[in-house]
């Protein structure tokens, strides 16, 4: 680290990824590995971690306690709850959102995976893919995170052998493939041995691919931008009613997607009015030219009202207003969400009173079938769910727009966030609705 | 769809891709953006420390050419570096804020507090900071934490609920998913704001660089007078220090948080630069506060245990 410049360290880009694997796939290891080998971990860390791993009577530092950071969690052996961590590599920066993977924490994989470009998967090179393994595909599908990483760990205890890994590659990819993943990066690794993480492994010269490390450094982080509906949720107004500045009125917002451009025509949602960009500020300076996921402010030619909630769009490009929202969504309260359940819907910078219409099907993770009128959602379970609002909402699809196709509903009684919403089609290819309910115990 | 891919070709960065200081830049400033619209009373922690300094700036920036809608809030240890009250002042003056200021020694004067015998006064911080809260109903509170600080840290949010005893519980604490941040809360409550959650102390450095932020000069190598307790250089003083078999010596020296005299500790060095502290920095294989903060070490949890209390 000590020999990059500091112009180099500034042009780095930042990458968010998360982590999912069932409790022994040897996912602490792996993270542990990445820091410690990427020179993360410093010495007073490492102290404390042996200082405590040998006041338990272990003999080698457990680097769980690196991120088990609370009380509940190191008494009981477990993680409880989304950490982050940070580390960086001359080439990039990273930051890990590393999730338990107890089936009982899905709400933590979708938190993790909400801000996500990419999702690693661990799997027992013994075991392969297993109920957990699909279960982990099946949320970064949903959640629509870019890039997926399949890391067939443990690759030592199957005497590092080709077939095993090209089994368990081509067999994830299928499945993936099936949930409309649109990319799947398979690397044969031993967290533990050290193999493929951050060094070539001499074990298998047949994989003729990029470690893991290097592969998250090569990632690209942002996509063509050509094709995405541009989107600015406006957060506030600014108004500095100053001598210097008397007329001054800009729109101030994160650009969700897409780019925006001084002289466009646009168009303020859910009124419609339309008028032009004379100016976008990016944080003082003006600029001809912003994108996603700058912070900016937009000047608009013409007196039109606009306040926070609103979305400027291009008018060429301006998606429907609807009263109607039909998303599928991942429960992540401890209440359950019920048809007929009063909420508040955050989308974007607006919220707005909501009624939950219908639950029209729960899906089964285990084999990705829909049980049809669950009645209800309990903690992490995945549904379909029809939302009735009380204003229109510019929705986009999920699919289209990761930022403008989601929403959190609200319990207005106490502020908990109940569920985590995506708007549209699920699945590349979903399953029918089963006919006859599976007596699975979920019906009341 | 690809089973492996052969690496992606080197130097095909995305014309759109932002650095990484652009895409904390952009978040925090959406955090600031969102209290702005959403909260009554916010206020910002501002105790001249490289973090609320930052915080500051990002503020001015989020807001520009309008001033900023929030007042600061000091909570003032009675032990504070001269140099970081001046600096201080100077800040609020020159873009006309307004600032709070909760007194430990005020609090210790009239016996509402009591000293510690072992001096440190950081811990006295969470009373005064919590009934200033209440007194003032501010309900949005920004703090400069981030949670490459500290392994309680890490499992902080973004916006953390506080009860009307403004307590955290780490266990009950509101999942947050892409950038849709839930500030409800009841009267009496308030959230704690952290816009630079995801920054890490090297990050922080780089943008003070990068944006030409002016910082109180105990953060580049100094000659101090400095004496030695508990494996840290703490700076002589009237708060407490040197005690008998302690003794006093001058060194060149900077600090790399800024906190409380009694247990902020000095770092051996002769950076006196920007570019220096970075490189130092960046080469360090301590962190910020195993190298210079007493707190921290008391116990495995200390930073848990003060956070639940309501300390920031």
């Amino acid at each position: 680290m000590s020999t990059i410049t500091s112009e180099e360290l500034s042009a780095t880009t930042l990458l968010r990824f998360a982590t999912a694997g069932s409790v022994d796939d040897g996912k602490s290891t792996l993270v542990g590995r990445l820091l410690h080998d990427s020179k993360s971990i410093l010495s007073d860390q490492l102290e404390a971690v042996e200082r405590a791993s040998a006041s338990r009577g272990q003999e080698a530092p457990d680097l769980a306690l690196l991120t088990d950071g609370l009380r509940a969690e190191r008494e009981q052996g477990i993680t409880i709850d989304v950490a982050y961590r940070y580390f960086a590599t001359p080439r990039r920066r990273f930051i890990l959102a590393d999730t338990p993977g107890h089936v009982q924490y899905t709400r933590n994989m979708v938190t993790g995976a909400s801000t996500a470009e990419l999702t690693v998967i661990l799997v027992d090179a013994r075991n392969g893919v297993v109920e957990q393994t699909r279960r982990h595909a099946a949320i970064a599908a949903l959640l629509r995170v870019p890039h997926v990483v399949l890391a067939v760990n443990k690759m030592d205890l199957v005497d590092y052998r080709e077939p095993v890994f090209a089994a368990i590659a081509e067999e994830f990819t299928a499945y993936a493939s099936e949930l409309g993943v649109p990319e799947v990066t398979a690397i044969p690794i031993s967290a533990l041995a050290g193999d493929n993480v951050v060094d070539p492994s001499a074990n298998m010269d047949w994989y003729g691919g990029p470690t893991f490390l290097e592969h998250l450094e090569t990632v690209p982080v942002s996509h063509d931008l050509a094709h995405c509906h541009a989107r600015l949720p406006v957060q506030y107004v600014i108004r500095p009613q100053t001598a210097e500045h008397p007329d001054y009125r800009g729109y101030a917002g994160q650009i969700a997607a897409g780019t925006f451009r001084v002289g466009e025509p646009v168009t303020v949602l859910p009124s419609g009015r339309t008028s032009t960009i004379s100016g976008i500020d990016l944080l003082g300076e003006p600029v001809d030219v912003a994108w996603t996921t700058q912070s900016v402010t937009v000047l608009l030619a013409d007196d039109v009202d606009v306040s926070r909630g609103d979305l400027i769009v291009p008018t060429k490009d301006a998606p429907a207003t609807t009263q109607d929202v039909e998303a599928t969504v991942c429960h992540v309260a401890d209440q359950p969400l019920t048809v007929g359940h009063r909420v508040l819907i955050k989308h974007g910078t607006r919220t707005v009173k909501a009624i939950v219409k219908d639950i029209p099907s729960r899906l089964t993770l285990d084999d990705l079938s829909l049980h049809p009128h669950p009645g209800q959602l309990v903690a992490n379970d995945i549904g379909r769910v029809k939302i009735r609002t009380a204003q229109p909402l510019p929705v986009d699809s999920y699919a289209d727009s990761r930022r403008t196709g989601s929403f959190i509903l609200i319990d207005p009684a106490d502020g908990t966030t109940l569920t985590a919403g995506m708007v549209g089609e699920s699945f590349a290819s979903p399953e029918p609705v089963k006919e006859t309910p599976d007596d699975d115990g979920w019906d009341f | 769809m690809t089973t492996t891919v052969a690496g992606t070709e080197e130097g095909t960065v995305s014309p759109y891709a932002l650095s990484h200081l652009d895409s904390l830049e952009s978040e925090a400033v959406h955090i600031f953006r969102e209290v702005a619209g959403e909260f009554e009373r916010p206020v910002i922690l501002f105790s001249g420390g490289k973090d609320s300094i930052v915080m500051l700036h990002l503020a001015l920036k989020a807001f520009a050419p309008a001033a900023v809608p929030f007042s600061l809030l000091h909570v003032d240890t009675g032990h504070n570096f001269p140099e970081v009250l001046e600096y201080r002042d100077r800040v609020v003056a020159e873009h006309g804020l307004r600032l709070h200021v909760a007194s430990v020694q005020e609090y210790i004067d009239r016996g509402a507090l009591r000293e510690r015998p072992d001096g440190t006064r950081n811990p006295l911080q969470t009373l005064p900071l919590t009934e200033k809260i209440q007194a003032d109903r501010f309900d949005a509170v920004f703090g400069g934490g981030r949670r490459d600080e500290e392994k309680a840290r890490a499992k902080e949010r973004v916006f953390s609920l506080r009860d009307e005893f403004s307590q955290w519980d780490p266990r009950r604490q509101r999942p947050e998913l892409w950038n849709l941040y839930n500030g409800r809360h009841a009267p009496g409550e308030h959230v704690r704001v952290f816009p630079l959650s995801n920054w890490t102390e090297l990050d922080v450095w780089q943008y003070i660089a990068r944006e030409g932020i002016e910082l109180p000069q105990i953060y580049f190598a100094h000659e101090r007078e400095v004496f030695r307790r508990a494996g840290m250089w703490l700076t002589a003083g009237e708060w407490g220090g040197p005690k008998d078999g302690e003794t006093v010596e001058k060194r060149l020296v900077r600090y790399r948080t800024v906190g409380d005299m009694s247990c902020t500790g000095a770092v051996d060095s002769d950076a006196v630069t920007l570019d220096d502290v970075i490189a130092e920095i960046a080469a360090s294989r301590l962190t910020e506060r195993g190298a210079t903060r007493a707190d921290d070490k008391m116990s495995e949890a200390a930073m848990e245990d003060r956070k639940r209390e309501g300390y920031f």
